[in-house]
Formats: structure tokens, sequence, C-alpha cells
């Protein structure tokens, strides 16, 4: 097993300009800063229009050092796919493709284009930074959009709907590799896409990213926040590697406590979930109860 | 050396001999047999080049794109509710100024399903930014594909090759397949001045303002509007780097004429029949037969549609008597687009000249329609008679 980075041991060195464009508190600033870090300079980005777009800046001015394409927003893992063959046959293959890409971007109208791509075993990493709906747009919602979240296209009721599995999906696809992370915990997605690079295949990571404005929350509390999805049990960090399902970092840590915090919490941090009844509350923490013991019963 | 295969094989191997070393593509009819043929010199290693089987055409394109942004040669082929899925990118690919080669297997568009032979789909993406060719029969097609990826990499515009639907994809005739060796002499390696790598990192294709902007050297850079300025400039300017193109492959492989129109007993005509494709060699068997009336007729094919050579049309065409235009597309609620640009040319050069012929058009062959000789024949002998109508006339129409 790999010695966890520390904030002391991460590389120093920066892929990104300091003075993006992101929102105050942006979650997604913290994941990118640090997962570039995780990549180094010999990669190829691919980015589809999300939020990214806007944080890498305006023509003829970029925040990212590296190498990137942006694509359209249904095709960003078949241009990854397309930019690996143009390498293979040039003779570059030690050249790594990494997207990232939204979640309306990833769960929504990338999805066919992801999946193919995992399908054929493209040999690239896919990130999906999940803030829970459309941010760029002005906060409508996505396919990963929660339950009773309050969205510029569902401004009374809240979302009906339960947010979509989407690593349960790209786990269909029988991958090397599957990780969710979050932008709270920097070091855990630092240290996984270290992990998986010489991995074979398309590899899949799902960030959860604080967003100040479309979650409704002072930007000084987007860690505790990402944290509080996490000790609430609510949001699980965990790694299928070749098939194998562990709860991984925070998480993992959570089993050997038994204690986890009440989501109560986390609903009552952020006023998308402003019109969500205790009720309901009551309802999500039993689902997240039922989740936990399983969890329980399989580390006795 | 002279072989007899179908459109689509001929298509395939002009791919081959410019040594593409990407290509993407979802399986519609009927390009099918194309790229089916192109994974088979894949696999059996005949073709070093990477093949990617997509889930959609939009992915195919989107291949294509990336792979020619980082430096490979790439190509596609695709038809009708395909090329229609791919619009975004067919767009994406123009503005971002990639060299890219893509067949167009010419097919009717849904709805209602129709898998049979118009030109909807291609005429539909005629304002996309991406140069037009249309072949006529299968040495046009593995001739323009080789010429097509010279003159896209020397203009850095992409290039649809458009041939007929089964009239030509799936029917067999005899065509020369040029040597390696002149196709090599003829178009050298792919080398574009950029190609995304991690040595020399740029961003490509980011959000660009209205306005120009300095970059951190303090030198301007171009706005949006600037960027589209260049690809029309240089569009019009490519008509002369086409006659460059023709001129070249003349020399090396012998065979050429005129870069832009393919003209057919034109010089003494008094009337022309002027489309695109497969259409205008059959027209000619109809000249033939009215020539023996007595009646001045003559036939042109043309060539590109985008850029759109303007001149050379309205000099074949001033002062004849009349241009009698056969479409097997159309601009929903006017009229067939050719016909439109045609009679823009002719106002713009020959206007005041007295030298204006009477332009009519006529719409046939929509959903593959049987195009027969005969009526064919009728139609341009009535309109040297007379102008027919106004309007578009339907060919053949049974209602």
């Amino acid at each position: 097993m790999q010695a966890k980075t520390t904030i002391l041991s991460l590389p120093t060195e920066e892929f990104v300009h300091p003075g993006t464009r992101a929102c105050t508190g942006c979650g997604l600033a913290i994941a990118y800063r640090v997962g570039l870090k995780a990549m180094g300079k010999d990669t190829i980005l691919v980015v589809p229009p999300s939020c990214l777009t806007v944080l890498q800046g305006l023509f003829p001015i970029a925040s990212t050092k590296l190498a990137c394409l942006n694509v359209t927003f249904a095709s960003t893992a078949a241009a990854a796919s397309g930019i690996l063959a143009a390498l293979k046959v040039q003779g570059k293959d030690k050249i790594k493709v990494v997207a990232w890409a939204g979640d309306g971007g990833t769960s929504d109208i990338g999805l066919q284009a992801l999946s193919g791509a995992a399908e054929r075993g493209e040999n690239f990493i896919y990130l999906c930074y999940d803030n829970e709906g459309y941010m760029n747009t002005g906060v409508q919602r996505s396919g990963t959009t929660p339950i009773g979240a309050l969205t510029a296209n569902t401004p009374f009721k809240g979302k009906l709907q339960q947010k979509k599995d989407v690593p349960a999906i790209m786990a269909a696809h029988n991958l090397s590799y599957i990780a969710t992370c979050s932008a709270a915990y920097p070091l855990d997605l630092f240290d996984k896409i270290r992990k998986c690079v010489d991995m074979p295949g398309t590899k899949y990571f799902h960030i959860h990213i604080p967003c100040p404005p479309g979650w409704g929350y002072d930007p000084k509390y987007g860690i505790k926040i990402g944290r509080l999805a996490v000790e609430t049990g609510y949001y699980d960090l965990y790694e299928i590697v070749n098939g194998e399902f562990k709860l991984t970092a925070a998480s993992e840590k959570l089993v050997e406590k038994r204690k986890l915090k009440p989501v109560r919490e986390y609903f009552r941090s952020q006023s998308r979930f402003r019109i969500i009844t205790d009720e309901q509350i009551a309802d999500i923490q039993n689902s997240i109860d039922a989740k936990w013991a399983t969890y329980y019963k399989k580390d006795e | 050396m002279h072989i007899i295969e179908n459109g689509n094989v001929a298509a395939a191997l002009g791919v081959l001999l410019c040594r593409a070393n990407v290509i993407a593509a979802y399986p519609i009819t009927p390009q099918t047999p194309l790229t089916e043929k192109l994974s088979e010199y894949v696999e059996s290693g005949e073709m070093k080049a990477e093949y990617i089987p997509v889930e959609s055409e939009h992915s195919a394109l989107a291949v294509c794109i990336a792979a020619s942004s980082a430096g490979a040669r790439a190509f596609t082929a695709t038809s009708a509710n395909g090329l229609l899925y791919m619009h975004e990118q067919v767009q994406w690919a123009a503005g971002a100024r990639l060299p890219l080669v893509m067949c167009v297997v010419n097919r009717a568009v849904g709805a209602p399903w129709n898998v049979w032979n118009d030109q909807q789909d291609s005429i539909s993406q005629r304002d996309t930014g991406w140069i037009q060719m249309y072949c006529c029969d299968h040495q046009q097609i593995i001739d323009s594909v080789i010429k097509a990826y010279w003159l896209a990499e020397k203009v850095s515009i992409p290039i649809m090759v458009c041939y007929d639907g089964y009239i030509l994809s799936h029917t067999y005739m005899p065509f020369e397949v040029p040597d390696q060796e002149k196709v090599d002499a003829f178009l050298p390696p792919f080398r574009p001045d950029y190609a995304l790598n991690h040595e020399e990192p740029a961003n490509l294709n980011t959000v660009t303002l209205p306005d120009v902007r300095m970059d951190v050297r303090g030198e301007i850079a171009h706005g949006y509007m600037e960027i589209r300025y260049l690809l029309q400039e240089e569009m019009r300017t490519s008509l002369t780097v086409v006659a460059e193109a023709e001129k070249r492959f003349t020399d090396i492989f012998g065979r050429g004429g005129d870069p832009f129109i393919e003209p057919y007993l034109c010089d003494d005509a008094e009337y022309i029949a002027v489309g695109l494709g497969s259409l205008t060699y059959q027209l000619r068997v109809s000249v033939d037969v009215l020539r023996k009336e007595g009646i001045m007729v003559g036939v042109m094919g043309i060539r590109f549609y985008r850029p759109f050579p303007d001149v050379a049309i309205a000099n074949a065409l001033k002062g004849k008597k009349g241009v009698i235009v056969f479409e097997k597309a159309l601009s929903y609620g006017y009229e067939g687009a050719l016909v439109s640009d045609l009679k823009s040319a002719l106002y713009e050069h020959l206007a005041g000249t007295g030298a204006l012929p009477v332009v009519q058009n006529f719409i046939l062959g929509i959903g593959g329609r049987d195009i027969r000789t005969e009526d064919l024949t009728q139609t341009l002998r009535a309109a040297t008679k007379s102008r027919v109508a106004k309007e578009p006339v339907w060919i053949g129409l049974k209602i």
C-alpha cells in the first residue's frame, strides 16, 4: 500500500495559475488544483463546457498550464478517445489523457459517449466533478441533483427524484478502477489518482464538489459542508478496484467508529434544502442508517 | 492499376492511399461498406491506423476532431441522419480549422424514414464552414478523397466528399487506383502548425470574447468575430488553392480538368442543364438525344459547392438563353439551394450585361424516386421551349 500523501509531501509544482475565474470558495478549484498535481505535466486534458471552462479563463489567457482541448458538451469521452488514438499512432503512448467534466456533462448529456468509451476500454482517466446541478448556467437540476434540492427549474417543490448513481452505472462497465472523492478531502483525491494511473482501460472518478452559489452557504464553509456530507454517511468515499468495493479514507474510518453525524446537520447547512421537512430528513436518515448497517455487517 | 469495384471501395482505397491514421465511424446505410472496408484494412495490418468503432456519429466526429487536434490524419464517413446527428461537431470542426475529410454517402433524411438517395443531407450542411465536393463516378470518388486531404491540410478547412448513395456507393464500375508512390508524392505527411502536446501546452477552443483581447505579452489576439471572418476569407481564397490542387493532381496522375465545373457540350449550347453528382452524367444521355433533334443543350456539373465557384459558373453561363437546374434537395419554403446560389452568382457577375440567362429549377429523385432518363429528356425539351413555371417543378410527382 502506498504511503498517504500529506500537505507536506504534496508536490509543490502548480499547474493552475492563481486568480482563476472560479467563484469564491469554489470546491472545483481545490479538486482541480490538487488533481492536476497528481497527474503531472505529461498530461493532455479534455474539457466540455462547464464551470471548468470558466475557471480556465478567456482566450487568449488560460489559467491551466497543461495542454487542454475544449470540446462539445456531449463529446468528452469520445474526444479523449480521439486524442489517445492520435498519441498511439505517433508513438506517444506515455502521455496521459484526462477528462474533467461536470455532473450534467457526465450523468446527462455526456453519458452515451462515456459509456461507449468505457465499453471500448479506452485508456484514460475520467473525472466527473459533481456540484449537483447545472451551476454554470445558473443552477438548474441535473441527473445528480439530490432529492429535495431547490434549483432554478425546480423552484418551489425542489427536485422530486433521486440522485442518479453514476459510479454504479460505470461499475456496470467492469472498469479497472472507480473512486468517489470529495473536494473536502483533496489529498484522498491525489492518492487515488496516483494509484490508478497505470491501471488499464477507463478509470472513473466521481468527486463531490460543494458549490457556494448553487447550494446556498457562506463560501468559507465549503470544506465543512463537504466533510459533513461524508461524516453523516450521506456521500460515501469508496473505491471499486477490479469489481471489489471498499470504503476508503474518512468513510472507512466511520465504519470503525460506528458513529455517523445526523444528516440533518448537512441538510440544514444549505439554503437549497430550505423547504425539506423534518419528516423527509427522517426518511433520508433511515435510508442512510440501512445502508450503513450493511457496511457494519461486512466489517464484522 | 484498373479495377472494377463499388463506389464505397473507391472511397476506402482513397483513404488507405492517403495514409489516414485515425478512423472513427458509426454504421449507417449506405455508408457501411466503406467503413467496413476500412476496418478490414486496419485489422489485416494493411493500413497502419487506429479504427475506433464509436457509439454514435456525434462521437465519430468528436474522435476525428480530437485526433486531428493532436496531429493525426483523421477520417470518418456517414449518411443522412448520421450527418444530421453530427451537425454540432460539423460546425465545431470548421471553427477549430481542422483538416478532416469526411465522405458523405448521400441519402434522404427522415422523417419519414427512407434509406434511398437524395442530397438533402449534405446540402443541409452548406453553411457549416466545410468545403463540399460532389462526385459523378468512382474515379472521381477516389481522386476527390486524395485531392481533399491535400487541399484540407493546405487551407486548414475540413472537406466533405459527397457521392450519391447506391447510385455510386453500391454500383460497380472500372476505375484506376493510383500507385502509392504517386499519392505519397502528391500528399506529404500531415504536419500541422500546432498539435496538442504536453511540451508546448495550449488551451484550444477556449471561450473567446466578442471583441479582441490582449494576451499576457501585450499582443492583441483575435476575438470570435475575427476568427470567424478568417474562416470565410480563407474559404473564399481557397478557390485558388482548389485550382492549384487540380493542377498538381493532373501533373502527377495525368488526370484532371476544370477544377470547379465539369462542362459537357457547353461551348455552343444555348441551354445548360446544371446539377450536382451522378445526375449530371445521366443528363449527358438526354443531351445527346436532344442534340440529335437540333436542340442546342449542354450539361454542367458543379464539383465544388462550397466554396461556391461563382465566377467559373457565371463565365460558363454567360450569354446562354436558359439554365435548367436539377436538384435532389431543396430549401423548404423557397427553392433548391443550388439554384438560389446560382442565380445570385449570375446577378452578381452578369446583371446589366444583357447576358443573363433565364433560370428554371426542377426537383427530382427525392427519397430515391427513380430518375428516368426519358423524363429528363422531356423536361429539358420543354424547358428549352418556354419557361415551365416560376416555382420549382417536381419531376415525376404523383399527387
